[in-house]
C-alpha cells in the first residue's frame, strides 16, 4: 500500500536575508547595494553562473545536488506590510487584505481528517501554537519540551489519577454556551488523548544518526520519532529563528544557516536509514526577505524572500526567478516579489498532499511542477 | 460593612497576581476604594518592593545574570511573587507586553531587567516620561537598532515600532511618518559598542552623539521643524490616536480581551464606550498614568468584567505561588522549577517572540500548553507542606466535618471565591462523594483536600481571571 505524503513545515521566524542566502553574485547590482552585508564571491558555494548558497549552506548543497532540493525564487505577495507578526499571519492564513484566524495548514488537516478521527494527525513542534495549524475544532498536538515527559497530571499516584482523568474528561466534554470554554473543552479533550498516542514514539524510535545538539536538531528528531512511529501523522510544523538581523548580521545569519543546514541534513539521513524519505517533503519559509541596501550592519524589513523544498519526492533545481534589483523595478528598497507564495502553498496541497488548494489558499494561483510525478 | 470578598478579589487578581485568603478580608474590611488607592500609591501605605538584598545573598546569579536563562527570570519572578506593591508589578509586565524587548537579540538579561526596573520605576508615573525613558533605554535602542541609526545612513527599526506598536497603531501615520521620526532619533545611542564576548557583559548607557544627529528640517505628522526625539515624542503624546491606542492596550490587559493588536486598525474595540472613557482620562490628565488606572478600576465596566479573561502564563504561575505560598525565599533549582514555568506555558519572560509581544486571550491555549497550566498547577495544590494549601486545610477544619456538598462549596469559596459551572461543580462532587462525608479524624482527610483542590484547578474556568 502506498504510504501517505507527509509534510514538514520549518518556519524560519525574523524574516530570513534572501540575498545572502542565495547570494546573487554575479550581478554587480549586489555589490553596489550589499556595500558592507555581503558573502564575499570566492566563498559562495556556487549553484550555477549566477547564484550560490551562503557558505555555512554546505550540508544543503549535498542535497540540492542530489536532486532533492527544489529553490523557490522571489517568494512573497504584493504590498508587502514589512511588520513580522502581520507578514507571518498572512503567510500562515492566507488573507493579505483582512486578518485571517484560521490557518492554511489547519484547512489541509481539516480536509486530510474531517471527522478528528485522529489527534495527532498534525503535530506542532514549539514554545506555543503556530497560527498556521491553528483552526477551531481542528486537534493538534503540540509539544513544547521533549516527547519522553509528555502527559495530563502526572503528578497524581497511578490508581487515584486514571478516576481524576475520568472526571476531567467528563467536566471537559460537556458543552456549554461560551465559545472560548467549548476551545479548552476540546482542547483538554485533544490534548489529553494526543498525550496518549504520541508517548509511543520515543520508545519505537531507533536510529544511528546523531543530532545536532541545538534547538532545530532536537525538534527535528522529535518530528522524526513521530513520522517514524506510524501514527498517522501528516503535517509536523516546527521553527528556528531569529532572523531578524537588523544589526551584526553576518555571523548571526551564518550560524543560524549552520544550525539549520546540519539539522536538516541529520534529518534526512535519519529518514532514509529508516527507509521512512519516500513520503516526506520538508518546506522552509520566511515571512519577508530583507532591504536590498543592507544599513552598515545588519539589513531592515523587506519584501520578497526564498523559500525551500526538500525531500526524495522532489524534483529539485530552481524555480521562478530572481526578482530585478535594478533601481527602476525596486519597491520603496524592496524586492518586488514575482512568485505568489499562495501558488507555492497550492502546489504543495494539490500535487504532493492530493488536496483542494483554492478553498485552503483561497483562490487560484500559479502552481510550479517541483513534486514529481 | 465590608465591601464584598468576590469583588475585591476580582481587583487583586486584575491590579495584581490574586491574593491570600488573609489578605482579601483585611482589604475587604479597608473598602474597595481604599484598596484601589493603596495598590496605585503603595509607597505611602509602607508597602515594599520584594527584599532584593536576600535574592542577592541565596541566587547571586540573578543580580548580574548575562545572556543565559534561567537567572533573569529568576530576578524577575521572585519580585513577582513577592512584591507587596502589586500593581506596580503589574503595570511593569503590561508595559513589557506593549514594549516588548527580548533576549533572543538583545542577549543581555542585565540590560533587560534594568529596563524592567525603569518600568517599575516609572509605570504609574507620566507617559510622555516613560517614552522618553523607553527612548533613552540602553536594552531598547540595541534592541530596535537605534544605535545603527546615523545622520548618513536612517534605520527606520525604532522609529517605526515607536508609531506601530508603541504609540499611534498601524493607519495613524504614514510611511514618510516613519523615516522623519527615525532621522529625529539618529545620533540617540548607546555607550560604547560592547565586547560582549567572552568577558561577560559591561553596563550600557544611553549617549547623545551630536555629530551623528541629522539637523535638517522634519515634518512629522503636519509639524515642521528641526525636531529631535523629544520633540517626535511631544508630538505624539498630543495624538488622539496616542490616547485611544494606549487606553485599548489598557482594557485588553485589564479588562477584557480584544482581537490581537495588529487587527486593531480594522476591528472595533469590543466596549467602545469604555475604550473612549480612558482616552479621556488620558487626556484630562496628561497622560498620568494613576489617574488613568483609577478611572479603570473603580468603572463598572471593570467591576463587572469578573472571570471573562484568560490568564497569561505570568498571571496564572505568579498568582498560583502567591496563594500556596512557600516560595518568599529562592531556593537552589528556583530558576528550572519555579521561574520559567511561563515559558513552559508559552511565555517567556524577557523574551517575548517579537517587538510585537504575546498574542494573548484564546490564543495562550493550545493543547501543549493547557497541559503545562494543569499539570504546574495541580503540583502546587497537591503539596499539603504549602502554607497556603495548609491555610486552606485549616480555614476548612475549623468549618468541621463535612458533606461532600459542603466539602466543595468551601474550597471553591476559600480558592477565590471561584464561580465555577454546574457541570464542573457535578465532576467535583462526583470526586468528593467518593470518599464520604470528610472526618478530620481520618488519615487521608488533608490528601483528600489536596487531591479536591488539583480537580478544581484542572478544571476549564480555572484558566479565567
Amino acid at each position: 500500500m502506498a504510504k501517505d505524503p507527509v509534510l514538514v513545515v520549518l518556519q524560519l521566524s525574523g524574516g530570513n536575508d534572501y540575498m545572502n542566502t542565495v547570494v546573487p553574485y554575479a550581478n554587480s547590482l549586489y555589490w553596489d547595494y550589499r556595500t558592507t552585508v555581503n558573502i564575499p564571491e570566492d566563498q559562495v558555494i556556487q549553484l550555477d553562473d549566477k547564484v550560490g548558497f551562503n557558505p555555512s549552506m554546505a550540508p544543503l548543497k549535498a542535497i540540492y545536488d542530489a536532486g532533492e532540493m527544489a529553490v523557490i525564487h522571489g517568494v512573497g505577495y504584493p504590498d508587502s506590510p514589512r511588520s513580522h507578526f502581520r507578514s507571518m499571519d498572512i503567510w500562515h492564513t492566507c488573507e493579505p487584505d483582512t486578518v485571517g484566524t484560521e490557518g492554511w495548514l489547519g484547512r489541509a488537516l481539516r480536509d486530510i481528517d474531517p471527522n478528528k478521527e485522529n489527534v495527532v494527525t498534525g503535530v506542532s513542534f514549539g514554545q506555543a501554537m503556530f497560527r498556521a495549524m491553528s483552526l477551531r475544532g481542528v486537534p493538534v498536538a503540540c509539544v513544547s519540551g521533549d516527547l519522553e515527559n509528555y502527559g495530563m497530571l502526572p503528578g497524581i499516584e497511578q490508581q487515584q489519577r486514571e478516576k481524576v482523568l475520568e472526571r476531567f474528561s467528563k467536566a471537559y466534554s460537556s458543552v456549554l454556551d461560551s465559545d472560548v470554554m467549548n476551545y479548552l473543552g476540546q482542547t483538554g479533550l485533544d490534548s489529553m488523548a494526543g498525550a496518549d498516542i504520541l508517548k509511543v514514539a520515543p520508545e519505537r524510535y531507533k536510529s544511528s544518526v546523531t543530532y545536532p545538539d541545538t534547538k532545530i536538531g532536537q525538534k527535528l528528531r522529535g518530528i522524526s520519532q513521530v513520522h517514524q512511529a506510524d501514527l498517522g501523522t501528516r503535517i509536523l510544523y516546527c521553527d528556528h529563528g531569529s532572523f531578524d538581523t537588523h544589526a551584526s548580521q553576518l555571523p548571526a545569519h551564518k550560524q543560524l544557516w549552520t544550525d539549520i543546514s546540519e539539522a536538516v541534513s541529520a534529518f534526512f539521513a535519519d529518514l532514509k536509514e529508516n527507509h521512512a524519505a519516500d513520503n516526506v517533503v520538508m518546506l522552509l519559509f520566511t515571512e519577508f526577505g530583507r532591504r536590498v541596501r543592507d544599513n552598515g550592519s545588519g539589513t531592515d524589513h523587506g519584501a520578497g524572500g526564498v523559500s525551500f523544498v526538500i525531500g526524495e519526492p522532489v524534483k529539485g533545481g530552481q524555480y521562478s526567478e530572481y526578482p530585478s534589483m535594478k533601481s527602476e523595478h525596486l519597491s520603496q528598497g524592496d524586492l518586488v516579489p514575482n512568485y505568489d507564495f499562495r501558488g507555492l502553498y497550492s502546489t504543495l496541497l494539490e500535487d504532493w498532499l492530493k488536496l483542494d488548494a483554492p478553498s485552503i489558499v483561497n483562490g487560484q494561483f500559479e502552481k510550479l511542477g517541483f513534486i514529481k510525478n | 460593612m465590608a465591601d464584598d470578598i468576590g469583588l475585591i478579589a476580582h481587583l487583586m487578581r486584575r491590579a495584581g497576581f490574586g491574593a491570600t485568603r488573609a489578605e482579601l478580608e483585611e482589604r475587604a474590611a479597608k473598602g474597595y476604594d481604599a484598596t484601589v488607592e493603596e495598590l496605585i500609591n503603595p509607597e505611602e501605605h509602607g508597602c515594599e518592593r520584594a527584599d532584593e538584598q536576600l535574592l542577592i545573598r541565596l541566587q547571586p546569579g540573578a543580580l548580574l545574570p548575562g545572556g543565559q536563562p534561567p537567572m533573569g527570570n529568576v530576578n524577575w519572578m521572585f519580585h513577582l511573587v513577592n512584591t507587596q506593591r502589586p500593581l506596580e508589578e503589574k503595570i511593569t509586565l503590561f508595559w513589557h507586553h506593549v514594549f516588548a524587548t527580548g533576549n533572543s537579540k538583545v542577549d543581555n538579561y542585565d540590560q533587560l531587567l534594568t529596563q524592567i526596573a525603569m518600568f517599575r520605576e516609572k509605570g504609574m508615573g507620566n507617559y510622555r516620561e516613560l517614552l522618553l525613558e523607553l527612548a533613552k533605554n540602553p536594552a531598547m535602542i540595541f534592541w530596535l537598532d537605534n544605535n545603527e541609526n546615523h545622520k548618513t545612513a536612517v534605520n527606520e527599526n525604532w522609529g517605526r515600532e515607536l508609531l506601530e506598536l508603541f504609540s499611534l497603531g498601524v493607519g495613524n501615520y504614514t510611511e514618510v511618518d516613519v523615516r522623519e521620526a527615525s532621522r529625529a532619533f539618529t545620533g540617540w545611542t548607546l555607550d560604547v559598542k560592547i565586547p560582549r564576548l567572552p568577558y561577560g557583559r559591561h553596563p550600557w548607557s544611553f549617549k547623545y552623539l551630536p555629530e551623528d544627529h541629522d539637523e535638517t528640517e522634519k515634518t512629522f505628522l503636519g509639524h515642521t521643524g528641526n525636531f529631535d526625539g523629544e520633540d517626535i515624542i511631544d508630538i505624539i503624546v498630543q495624538q488622539p490616536a496616542c490616547h485611544r491606542f494606549i487606553a485599548r492596550h489598557l482594557y485588553n490587559f485589564f479588562v477584557a480581551d480584544e482581537p490581537q493588536v495588529p487587527a486593531w486598525q480594522i476591528e472595533e474595540p469590543r466596549d467602545p464606550a469604555a475604550v473612549d472613557a480612558l482616552a479621556a482620562s488620558f487626556k484630562e490628565s496628561g497622560g498620568e498614568m494613576k489617574a488613568i488606572l483609577r478611572t479603570l478600576f473603580t468603572s463598572d465596566f471593570f467591576k463587572n468584567a469578573r472571570y471573562n479573561k484568560i490568564k497569561s502564563p505570568a498571571e496564572l504561575v505568579v498568582s498560583t505561588l502567591r496563594q500556596v505560598g512557600g516560595e518568599e525565599v529562592p531556593r537552589p533549582y528556583y530558576g528550572d522549577e519555579i521561574a520559567m514555568q511561563p515559558t513552559y506555558m508559552g511565555q517567556d519572560l524577557l523574551n517575548p517572540p517579537s517587538v510585537e509581544g504575546w498574542h494573548t486571550g484564546s490564543e495562550w491555549i493550545n493543547s501543549g500548553s493547557l497541559m503545562s497550566r494543569i499539570n504546574f498547577t495541580a503540583d502546587m495544590f497537591g503539596d499539603v507542606s504549602r502554607p497556603g494549601v495548609q491555610d486552606i486545610i485549616a480555614r476548612l477544619k475549623a468549618k468541621g466535618n463535612m458533606t461532600p456538598e459542603q466539602l466543595v462549596d468551601a474550597c471553591l469559596d476559600l480558592m477565590g471565591p471561584l464561580e465555577y459551572g454546574d457541570d464542573a461543580k457535578g465532576e467535583l462532587l462526583e470526586q468528593a462523594n467518593a470518599g464520604g462525608d470528610l472526618d478530620w479524624s481520618a488519615a487521608d482527610a488533608e490528601q483528600r483536600v489536596a487531591g479536591l483542590l488539583q480537580l478544581i484547578v484542572a478544571m476549564r474556568e480555572y484558566q479565567f481571571n
